[in-house]
């Protein structure tokens, strides 16, 4: 049976498409879920709030969206164990409303980042990279303004206790690179029970080694796998 | 009733802003200036008579929405 794979939508969101394209290129069944609905259609396998700039930034970065009759369905659809990815915006829309620890501030340099980076894949013990090898490097483009990941040291320990962290930021060798000046370089993490997940890199934008990677399929491919 | 609210990053969280607005300062002859913080604010119109009461809502605005008490503080006036 096709896995279901819901896309919520914002005024604002620009990556469902691609993100509704690269499940489609897996076999999944796929679905665009406007904000103002308010339930979560039944045998979703997985939900995804895509990338772009959900009522574009203001206030904060996923500050509004978090408002949206949607986000109270994917609370509940998170609370029952259903599994949520955040990209980028998607990301931070999940920090802001308390499905992920920490925040997303502006990037260290202030400048918006668009380009390709690679990363390292820190833990495999979830459903989202299971298809990879801990210290696997990933060449993924990154897309943002605010991506600076921000938690307090108590709060890194306790990701770091829980196997929380899941990528961080390096060069092609491996070493720790920092595009952005996240707190330990962090690139993408999941949440304390694992069903919940947020990185800042496209995974859906490394589909196709013709468009300069295909190392996004071997990330989501692993929820099709668990 | 008029609220002015201020919303800052935490002491400690790094203002990357306010570092750059304080370095351009500083390159252009002010050279007194030794901190820049940049922060928001927002002023809200509020129907209320109570002045606390109009705090309180503010101020479970600023948690709800205004303010991101992860990275950020804020500080509500109350205006008659």
């Amino acid at each position: 049976m096709k896995a279901k794979v819901g896309i919520i939508q914002f005024p604002g969101t620009n990556c469902e498409y691609d993100t509704q394209n690269a499940f489609a290129a897996l076999g999944c069944e796929t679905q665009i879920l406007w904000h103002k609905e308010d339930t979560i259609p039944e045998g979703t396998d997985l939900l995804v709030v895509a990338g772009g700039f959900s009522y574009g930034d203001y206030l904060r970065s996923g500050a509004i969206a978090k408002m949206s009759p949607i986000m109270k369905a994917v609370k509940e659809y998170a609370d029952n164990g259903g599994k949520v990815l955040g990209i980028c915006n998607g990301f931070q829309v999940l920090t802001e409303c308390g499905l992920l620890p920490g925040a997303l501030k502006r990037n260290e340099g202030l400048h918006f980042i668009s380009r390709h980076h690679y990363l390292k894949v820190a833990s495999i013990n979830n459903a989202f990279l299971n298809q990879c090898k801990v210290n696997d490097i990933l060449n993924i483009p990154i897309a943002h303004h605010d991506g600076n990941f921000y938690i307090d040291a108590q709060g890194l320990s306790e990701l770091y206790a829980n196997d929380q962290v899941l990528l961080q930021y390096t060069d092609e060798q491996c070493n720790i690179s920092n595009p952005n000046g996240s707190v330990d370089s962090i690139a993408g993490i999941c949440n304390k029970t694992k069903n919940v997940f947020g990185l800042m890199p496209h995974p859906e934008r490394a589909m196709e080694s013709l468009l300069g990677s295909s190392d996004g399929r071997r990330m989501l491919e692993g929820f099709l796998s668990a | 009733m008029k609220a002015i609210v201020n919303v800052f990053l935490k002491n400690g969280v790094l203002d990357s802003q306010g570092k750059a607005v304080q370095h351009a300062l500083s390159g252009h002859g002010f050279a007194t200036v030794s901190d820049v913080r940049v922060g928001k604010q927002i002023i809200i119109e509020i129907n209320e008579t109570d002045a606390e009461s109009a705090k309180t809502k503010v101020a479970q605005m600023c948690e709800d929405l205004l303010a991101n008490t992860v990275i950020e503080d804020y500080e509500i006036e109350i205006q008659a």
